[in-house]
């Protein structure tokens, strides 16, 4: 438990090291990468082998950093963080074995992917705001410089519209925060900005203070979950980011926002909770949908995944909006579950489909038999559909279950609006599945009439493929088939004051 | 009152060490190394300031504390952290010259450099007017020749003539409020003045010589609306000029000017707050409310300025003048001397942000020497030119962009952080200081147009691999690692203010 914090310094040090050896060869950095993304993977998957739930949150370093700002060093994890920080291990690893055959500028590439790893563990493990918000805005420029730098349709323009909305949300939860801790000084005389801390004075606020700094907090963290209509950024910078980048954008990034929701904006301001609850459900029951609706008539192939990460991330901020504990575990788990199922699908687009057939148009996709042409990619893409659109077994299941089942319990009419977006992600994933992989009506060898040349054979599928992907399938299946292991550590973590009192919604 | 003229001098030692390495470094050159190639001369004149100034240096550290002289001079833990500050950027500056452009004048250059260090020091104790205005004058005049030091440039001539204009005019403003104020209080020692002004804050002859403060103080900071000088002066100033324009000389400027407005027109100063009981504005007229609307204005001007830009040189000066609007809300929001410790913030912001801007400048000047460094373009490739020069800037853009953990970030956010403290997130400063926040969302746009060209855009197709001579990869390096370490670990910087 005590060496989780070490995957943050390992991070960064493994980014100046990926940075270091790929001034000499791009192999060298490639191994640097893997071994710090599986150090990493390994430092958490044995902190939840020691992980006891009941403790509640574990404090695991705790120093002053500035003291004369209040503000401490402090990391800590309980079930949620912990949830999230193995997900971002399993993205990175696999993130980098579908960045394996990367050969420009592979140093800087591994050097960027590392950093942004390292603030997003940084911010999984964070206990103390302005720590949460140091690692949240470090994440930042990596991601710009993956997509300006490696990416592809439209880079520049994604990469900026990316940065821009990431920083500008973060410019929102700053002001929201700075007014909380101002008013915290000037109401209690106490100047902290620890988490716990900040809710025991933040929560009994009067309510307008606390609508308008949820408001703030709320929304700057949203911009980041994709919540509709602030969601624009997402299908473009994911479409337009390398496949490694793609993964951790949709994998792990995305959820900063929601992890951001759930951990400053719910338990800080349980009142502006309370008042914006139909407001965030309805807009998170809109972009589900709207995001869906998209989706089924996307023709380039990237999109379509894009997105759909738009929509299944409707679920998680769905599940917070309902706001009890059902809904919210189911949040968590969708967090999980949709890291590992993005990161399957953009990776097959990305890296096995669009770097050997050079398209990603599904019109130019359904005259190859892409089924027979490679099969080890069309058996990932449909598990993978399989799961982002709820089957039994795999992790998005239980999850979007608990959300719906949550959501039921505070509005019915939630609970419907969702479950048409079920079934509209079932119609995307079908049609994504059927065009790309199972449409080729003609013979292969006939010329056809699109750019894409009549081919028989691709490169076959190289093993960091095989491995990324059964990495993130087992990942899927087992959770899907015992969801309790992650249930018994998110459970405990909503059981702390703080949340319990956001999830009566400010009730004492 | 006995003046005792043996502590004066011990107190001024760092000042009379660099003038003497100043005469020294002139001295040697007439009389030895005249006919040595001007790049010889140049190396050995820097190798004397640079000795001069971390004698200097040692002495500011160890030096004498408290009031001098009669109270002439104030070192206090600001005045000294302060004199530090600006010696190790004129250093890191030397170090920039050396990586830039051999200029015409090679000894006079770095001589004028110390003369104009020499000014600062002094400008960051004086606490009296008439020291004050010489100080400043002294630092100003070496500027105005260094803006305008590249004689063969018709560009550098008009930067020098534009600044020389305009800090003219500023420094007759400044000096027709200081003799009003002496006029109304009797006094030129800061402290006198600030008793006796406290009965006649709103008399008109009061408001008219704080207006003449504030001003020249506009324009020192290069705070809109008194900032049109600095877009030109920062494109036609030899590179390293600029860098000492917008680092050392704004450091020193604005403590001398916060020490200006808190002691002595601490009195005339208004209020901003909030009630904390019946939540009203509390809002009195006084120079509070002049500042804050330069600040708001600054920060709006510069932000949107540099938007259009696409000369590097220009896209820094408006970047310059946005964190002026946000040094001067820090003005503000420190207070008055008598809650020292809390000028922190705005010292560590002013420094940080000087060392980033001698960073970027640093790598201009270095671009410079061997082709052009005008337009964004011209940075295209760097990383692939050279990596260090890349990374260098990297680091100090980046910090200009307030991201942590470098130091920029942590600059800004304190400083945000006290203005909102000033009366509630609710009160005239809380709204300049998310004004800021939002505008810095901004400000990440035009950096990142900078360090596309440099990280992300291929080099155009004759562009060499540059060389980066020694002296000035060590102050770009110095520069980035301080940044790091002072953003990363800001108790070891702040535990000795």
């Amino acid at each position: 438990m005590n060496a989780l914090p070490w995957t943050i310094y390992l991070s960064f040090l493994g980014a100046l090291l990926a940075l270091v050896a790929g001034a000499r060869s791009a192999a060298a950095a490639r191994v640097v990468a893997l071994v710090t993304a599986v150090i990493g993977l390994g430092l958490t998957l044995v902190a939840a082998a020691k992980f006891v739930p009941a403790a509640g949150l574990q404090t695991l370093v705790n120093v002053p950093w500035l003291p004369q700002l209040g503000v401490r060093y402090h990391l800590a994890a309980d079930g949620i963080s912990l949830t999230l920080v193995v997900l971002t291990g399993l993205a990175s690893v696999a993130g980098i074995l579908f960045s394996w055959n990367l050969t420009a500028r592979v140093g800087e590439f591994f050097a960027c992917y590392l950093a942004l790893i390292g603030g997003v563990y940084g911010v999984f493990l964070s206990a103390d705001a302005f720590v949460f918000f140091v690692f949240y805005e470090i994440a930042i420029v990596p991601k710009y410089f993956l997509v300006a730098n490696w990416g592809s349709t439209r880079r520049e323009y994604g990469a900026m519209k990316l940065a821009l909305y990431s920083f500008a949300g973060s410019a929102l939860v700053l002001v929201g925060l700075l007014w909380a801790v101002v008013a915290q000084t000037g109401i209690d005389g106490v100047t902290s900005f620890d988490l716990a801390t900040l809710a025991e004075h933040t929560a009994r606020f009067l309510p307008p203070y606390q609508i308008g700094m949820f408001a703030l907090v709320f929304l700057g963290f949203a911009i980041l979950a994709g919540l509709w209509p602030l969601h624009t950024w997402a299908p473009t910078g994911h479409v337009a980011a390398p496949t490694g980048a793609s993964m951790l954008l949709a994998g792990v990034v995305m959820k900063l926002g929601a992890y951001g929701c759930l951990r400053v904006a719910l338990p800080l301001f349980p009142t502006g909770l309370a008042f914006f609850q139909p407001a965030i459900a309805w807009l998170a029951i809109a972009g589900i949908l709207y995001a869906g609706v998209v989706a089924l008539v996307q023709d380039d192939f990237k999109f379509v995944i894009g997105y759909s990460s738009v929509s299944h991330m409707g679920f998680v901020l769905l599940g917070l909006a309902a706001a009890n504990p059902t809904a919210v575990a189911g949040a968590v788990l969708q967090m999980f579950s949709h890291g590992v199922i993005a990161g399957l699908l953009f990776a097959v687009v990305g890296r096995m489909v669009y770097e050997r057939t050079h398209t990603r148009r599904l019109a130019d996709l359904r005259r190859l038999p892409l089924h027979k042409l490679m099969p080890f990619a069309a058996l990932v893409f449909t598990l993978a559909g399989l799961a982002s659109m709820g089957m039994p077994g795999f992790s998005g299941f239980p999850a979007e279950l608990a959300i719906l089942i949550g959501a039921w319990k505070t509005s019915p009419a939630w609970a419907v609006g969702a479950g048409l977006g079920v079934l509209v992600a079932a119609a995307f994933t079908l049609r994504a599945i059927h065009v790309a992989f199972f449409g080729a009506t003609e013979n292969p060898s006939a010329p056809s009439a699109g750019n894409a040349a009549p081919v028989d054979h691709f490169e076959p599928i190289t093993w960091p493929e095989r491995a990324g992907a059964l990495l993130l399938i087992a990942a899927t299946v087992y959770v899907g088939l015992k969801p309790d292991v992650l249930l018994d550590w998110i459970g405990p973590a909503l059981e702390s004051d703080a949340m319990k009192f956001a999830l009566r919604g400010g009730r004492p | 009152m006995r003046l005792d003229y043996a502590e004066l001098f011990r107190a001024l030692r760092p000042e009379a060490l660099l003038v003497f390495g100043a005469l020294l470094a002139l001295g040697l050159d007439l009389a030895v190394f005249r006919a040595r190639p001007r790049e010889a001369r140049l190396r050995i004149a820097l190798w004397i300031g640079a000795l001069a100034i971390v004698a200097a240096l040692a002495h500011a550290w160890l030096g004498v504390r408290g009031p001098v002289f009669g109270g002439v001079l104030l070192f206090d833990r600001i005045a000294v952290a302060t004199r530090l500050g600006v010696l190790v950027l004129t250093l890191l500056t030397l170090g920039v010259t050396a990586g830039g452009r051999t200029p015409r004048h090679p000894v006079e250059h770095v001589a004028i450099v110390l003369f104009a260090a020499t000014g600062f020091l002094l400008m960051a104790a004086a606490n009296q007017l008439l020291l004050a205005f010489l100080a400043l004058e002294l630092a100003s005049v070496s500027l105005y020749v260094l803006a305008g030091f590249d004689k063969s440039s018709p560009r550098s001539a008009e930067a020098g003539l534009k600044y020389f204009l305009t800090g003219g005019i500023s420094a007759a403003f400044l000096l027709f409020g200081f003799s009003l104020l002496y006029g109304i209080t009797g006094s030129i020692e800061l402290a006198e003045i600030g008793k006796r002004l406290a009965g006649h804050a709103t008399e008109p002859l009061t408001i008219v010589a704080v207006v003449m403060v504030v001003a020249a103080f506009g324009f020192k900071a290069a705070a809109a609306p008194f900032h049109l000088w600095a877009p030109d002066a920062y494109e036609g100033a030899p590179a390293p000029s600029a860098a000492l324009i917008a680092s050392a000389a704004k450091l020193a400027g604005l403590v001398l000017f916060w020490r200006l407005l808190w002691s002595g027109l601490g009195g005339a100063a208004g209020d901003l707050g909030r009630d904390v009981e019946s939540t009203r504005l509390t809002v009195v007229n006084g120079w509070m409310i002049a500042v804050a609307l330069l600040a708001f204005a600054s920060m709006a001007v510069g932000n949107l300025g540099a938007l259009a830009q696409r000369n590097v040189r220009r896209l820094l000066a408006y970047s310059a003048i946005a964190h002026a609007g946000v040094l001067v809300l820090g003005v503000i929001a420190t207070g008055p001397v008598t809650t020292e410790p809390t000028v922190a913030p705005l010292f560590y912001y002013a420094a940080t942000y000087g060392l980033a801007t001698v960073g970027a400048f640093g790598v201009i000047a270095v671009v410079a020497r061997a082709g052009r460094c005008e337009e964004l373009t011209d940075l295209a490739g760097l990383h692939r030119r050279s990596p260090l020069l890349a990374g260098c800037l990297a680091v100090c853009v980046l910090s200009l962009a307030g991201i942590p953990p470098l130091a920029g970030f942590l600059g800004k956010f304190w400083v945000i952080l006290m203005a909102f403290r000033v009366g509630g997130a609710a009160a005239p400063l809380g709204w300049i200081g998310a004004a800021a926040v939002g505008w810095s969302a901004v400000g990440l746009y035009y950096y990142l147009l900078v360090l596309k060209q440099a990280l992300v855009a291929a080099p155009t197709e004759n562009a060499p691999p540059l060389r980066v001579p020694p002296a000035a990869a060590v102050a770009l390096v110095t520069t980035a690692a301080l940044l790091i370490v002072a953003g990363v670990w800001p108790d070891v910087v702040l535990r000795w203010l």
